[in-house]
């Protein structure tokens, strides 16, 4: 890869195990700033584990237990020293179904900044949250609106909202879990020309079962199959020329 | 490929495809030898038939693009499918143009035979052209079994044929300087031969595009791709 | 064409049973429509049953009538002011039965009438004027208006649930009796009024003096005392073993004890309230501290559980989104998941205390089932709840007594049903967001 860009995350040797059984069997893989990633597998290949590492959502899980180290910016993530919340504060996450708060829209895009105490006063956190709802692309449509409640919105609404209030706390890195899953293809379009905006901010790590949507959202591909790492490289490369048989197979539809 | 597709009709659009290309190439290769026996044996009515049997290379093209558009739209393909759908399309191209340098020879036919020469006349022709259907053979053999090996030694005999075609040009142009009488028919064989040559680069494309379906990176540009002929003049 | 002909050859309808399926559904609806009807149909006659025995206790017999209190009667000796012990033990109904017997003409000679006008009126009429004249003494030898309840018997036959057609030496109420309720009634000075007694009086062995009042000042005590206890243990035992507590042998074994306490008999509740708070601890019996804290111990495992299946509502996706943003847990569990799990928590909470409220069986342990004739100042007095109240009642034999269970039964059915009318209007309020 291009010496010039700069490495945000990498993963080495990652494994994750869940209640002793693995589920990663050792991932070393860099993810680069202001480029997005796609990881690309078939259900169960270890994808979303392996991003729920890179915030540390894994925690969450009874029995789970990570080995192997993750850099942010040279920084092991699960060293002691490291507080998973100041973590969460810098990876933020997007989730496969629109969760958004049962609260207002506004309410739903200030809690981040709140909670991590970023604004200083009421405009200031007036403007953090029109400035987010803005980059996501959803303040047009809901500027008169605010108090309503978040989800009142439509799908794909919900899904920015739910970008509005991750990118509201200035996250480094973004990770999305399937983000379009559960959106029609217009609201997808939406959401891929959104990433696509965001790229030049953020670092983002999508997951995704389309192999469409990777191939049109990400610069670099990784393909994940049974809790290893297949194949990494350039989407360009991937979906036209594929090293890995594997990757080939699961790309063009083959998988046995 | 090794497996098949999950969507199995997929697997048979795509093998429709493939064999549409590979009636294509026996159809085009029977044009341009039927043509060569024509101009040779100074036989119109085969000529007269071969020219009406463009029209089926003509119409398959089209069929292969249209086949081609409906399977990229249907089933988004990705990596080495979208490589052979691609392929197929450009290979239909090439297979059209061979078909239109064996009509072009085949139309030559009737001027020739006003102007009939002796036989030796026609022989360097008939060797050249036999030498590029053996590489367009070559070639589609080689799409039919995804076949690496092959193609490679296809790309190692090009230089054959440019090395071949350049004696012919000699030859010709031998026979012009010797009798200006010659020159009406030898300038046809020269036409003939320049699209023997040009099926030979088609050949050779085809050759091309097959290494990218099968691998995914074109080859390397080293091959010397031009007809040398650009060089010689009528002293040398 | 052709396909005109082809139809025809194929039959539209192929036998795959509709019919059959369609009448098995039909039973089916019919049998629930029949349970229905026969749950309402009980329901009703239930209701209909305490209703129509009940409501005549919200009205009660009063006679107006203007008294003389006379100092003859109250202190002969007038000594009242060295000794205020005169007051309290004077012969008030004297003083009520002159005044009625006056009214009504009666000779004073005329013994047998006069213990019958004696018998009109509730002997709670001592107390009524003790207290009047020993607040203020300075109403001696005026002639004041003055209501009194009418006795029981009195109250029955004016609510015509004594049977006159019966030969007089075999009911309660003599026809001359019945004779002075007529004229009483024409000129206005017998009447029903709202019963408030039955909501301020104590126990007492006269039904026309007894309430409701000791009841429910000791529920409300209890209610309060078990709202206090199981709501905010209950809520956090379950937040700990639902959010925090590891899945082990213990928490299970924990997890499987509650569920087990959640359908023990509550009379077991009442075993361990004796054994412990009163013999061991040295509470007072009766007192509602001792109700509250056994109710608390049962409704706290239906508590635990209610809360937990609460939490466990929540979607995970909730509490993923406020983890994802950098939420602590307890941010998490305070800002967004208590919020949404709260209409359910207090659904079961209101509904578990509607439950304690009407609990008889542990108070009777715990020595609730007691006559008290004042009102309990601390949750320490002795005191009895709602539902033990009915109890007693219901064990007198007197018509008028059968007339206030049905009425306090009555008063209960209201408590719980504003208990759940508040359960299903604060769900509705919180999952407005």
């Amino acid at each position: 890869m291009d010496s010039k860009l700069k490495i945000k995350m990498r993963g080495l040797d990652v494994k994750v195990f869940y209640g002793g059984k693995g589920a990663l069997h050792g991932i070393t893989l860099d993810i680069l700033e202001n480029k997005v990633i796609a990881l690309i597998g078939p259900s169960g290949c270890g994808k979303s584990t392996f991003l729920r590492c890179l915030n540390r959502m894994n925690d969450t899980i009874e029995g789970a237990l990570v080995t192997g180290r993750i850099l942010l910016d040279e920084e092991d993530i699960y060293d002691p020293s490291v507080d998973v919340v100041e973590l969460r504060a810098r990876v933020g996450m997007v989730f496969q179904k629109p969760n958004p708060f049962p609260k207002s829209i506004y309410e739903n895009v200030a809690y981040g900044p709140r909670i991590h105490g970023l604004a200083k006063s009421r405009t200031e956190l007036d403007e953090i949250v029109e400035q987010s709802l803005i980059k996501a692309g959803l303040f047009n449509e809901v500027k008169d609106r605010l108090h309503d409640v978040g989800t009142s919105l439509s799908g794909g609404q919900q899904q920015r909202l739910c970008i509005a209030r991750a990118i509201a706390v200035s996250p480094e890195v973004i990770l999305m879990d399937e983000p379009c899953s559960a959106l029609d293809p217009i609201a997808t379009a939406k959401i891929e020309e959104l990433i696509d905006d965001l790229r030049r901010n953020y670092t983002i790590a999508i997951v995704t079962h389309s192999m469409q949507q990777a191939a049109r959202v990400s610069q670099f591909t990784a393909m994940f199959h049974l809790g290893n790492l297949v194949e990494v490289g350039a989407t360009d490369t991937i979906f036209t020329s594929p090293q890995e048989q594997r990757t080939q197979d699961y790309i063009t539809g083959r998988f046995g | 490929m090794p497996t098949q597709h999950t969507v199995r009709s997929f697997d048979k659009e795509l093998n429709c495809l493939s064999k549409k290309i590979a009636e294509m190439g026996t159809h085009a290769v029977h044009m341009v030898e039927r043509s060569i026996i024509a101009i040779v044996h100074d036989d119109k009515k085969l000529a007269k038939q071969v020219i009406a049997d463009d029209i089926f290379l003509d119409e398959a093209e089209r069929k292969i693009d249209e086949e081609a558009i409906l399977i990229i739209a249907r089933r988004q393909p990705m990596a080495v499918d979208l490589r052979e759908i691609i392929g197929a399309i450009r290979i239909s191209v090439d297979l059209e143009r061979i078909g239109d340098m064996g009509k072009n020879i085949a139309k030559r036919t009737a001027i020739l035979s006003d102007v009939r020469q002796a036989d030796p006349f026609y022989h360097g022709l008939e060797a050249f052209a036999a030498l590029a259907l053996k590489q367009l053979n070559e070639v589609l053999d080689a799409y039919a079994c995804c076949s690496l090996g092959r193609i490679d030694a296809v790309r190692e005999h090009d230089d054959e044929i440019d090395s071949m075609y350049t004696s012919l040009f000699r030859e010709l142009l031998t026979y012009m300087l010797e009798d200006p009488c010659n020159i009406t028919v030898c300038t046809h064989l020269l036409f003939c031969a320049k699209n023997i040559e040009r099926i030979g680069d088609h050949a050779t494309n085809i050759a091309e595009t097959v290494h990218y379906v099968i691998t995914g990176i074109y080859p390397a540009l080293e091959r010397p791709k031009d007809d040398q002929t650009y060089r010689l003049g009528a002293g040398k | 064409m052709s396909l005109l002909s082809e139809s025809h050859m194929k039959p539209l309808t192929r036998n795959i049973g509709l019919k059959r399926r369609y009448r098995a559904e039909k039973r089916f609806r019919a049998y629930g429509l029949i349970a229905i009807c026969t749950g309402i149909f009980f329901l009703g006659a239930l209701l209909w049953s305490i209703f129509s025995h009940g409501y005549s206790a919200f009205w009660q017999t009063s006679i107006t009538l203007p008294v003389r209190l006379d100092a003859a009667v109250i202190d002969p000796q007038n000594r009242r002011d060295k000794n205020p012990q005169v007051l309290i033990t004077a012969n008030y109904p004297i003083l009520i039965r002159n005044a009625l017997s006056e009214k009504l003409s009666i000779a004073p000679d005329d013994h047998v009438g006069l213990r019958q006008v004696n018998r009109m009126f509730s002997s709670g009429v001592r107390v009524q004027l003790r207290k009047m004249v020993f607040d203020n003494p300075q109403l001696i030898g005026t002639t004041q208006t003055v209501t009194v309840l009418a006795a029981a018997d009195i109250d029955s036959a004016v609510k015509g649930q004594i049977n006159l057609a019966v030969p007089e030496t075999k009911r309660k109420v003599s026809d001359r009796q019945v004779e002075w309720i007529h004229e009483l009634a024409a000129d206005g000075s017998l009447y029903k009024a709202f019963n408030t007694g039955l909501f301020t009086f104590a126990a007492s062995s006269r039904p026309e003096t007894s309430g409701l009042g000791a009841a429910l000042i000791g529920s409300i005590y209890m209610i309060l005392i078990v709202l206090a206890l199981s709501l905010p243990i209950g809520v956090a035992a379950a937040i700990y073993l639902e959010e925090y507590a590891r899945k082990n042998r213990f928490t299970d074994l924990i997890e499987i004890n509650i569920n087990n306490l959640a359908a023990v008999p509550s009379i077991v509740f009442g075993l361990l309230g004796l054994a412990i708070f009163i013999n061991f601890f040295g509470l007072p019996r009766s007192a509602s501290l001792v109700g509250g804290l056994v109710l608390a111990l049962m409704t706290l495992p239906t508590i635990i559980i209610t809360t937990r299946s609460a939490l466990r509502a929540v979607p995970s996706s909730i509490r993923s989104a406020a983890l994802g943003l950098g939420a602590s847990k307890i941010q998490m569990l305070f800002q967004h998941v208590l919020p949404l799990a709260a209409p359910g928590i207090l659904t079961g909470t209101i509904i578990s205390l509607a439950r304690a409220l009407g609990e008889t069986a542990p108070l009777l342990l715990i020595g609730m089932v007691a006559f008290v004739a004042n009102y309990p100042r601390t949750p320490m007095d002795p005191a009895t709840a709602l539902p033990v109240q009915i109890y007693m009642w219901a064990s007198e034999a007197e018509r008028a007594f059968v007339e206030r269970t049905s009425g306090a039964i009555i008063v209960l059915l209201m408590f719980l049903a504003v208990m759940n009318i508040a359960a299903v209007l604060l769900r509705r309020r919180f999952e407005q967001p």
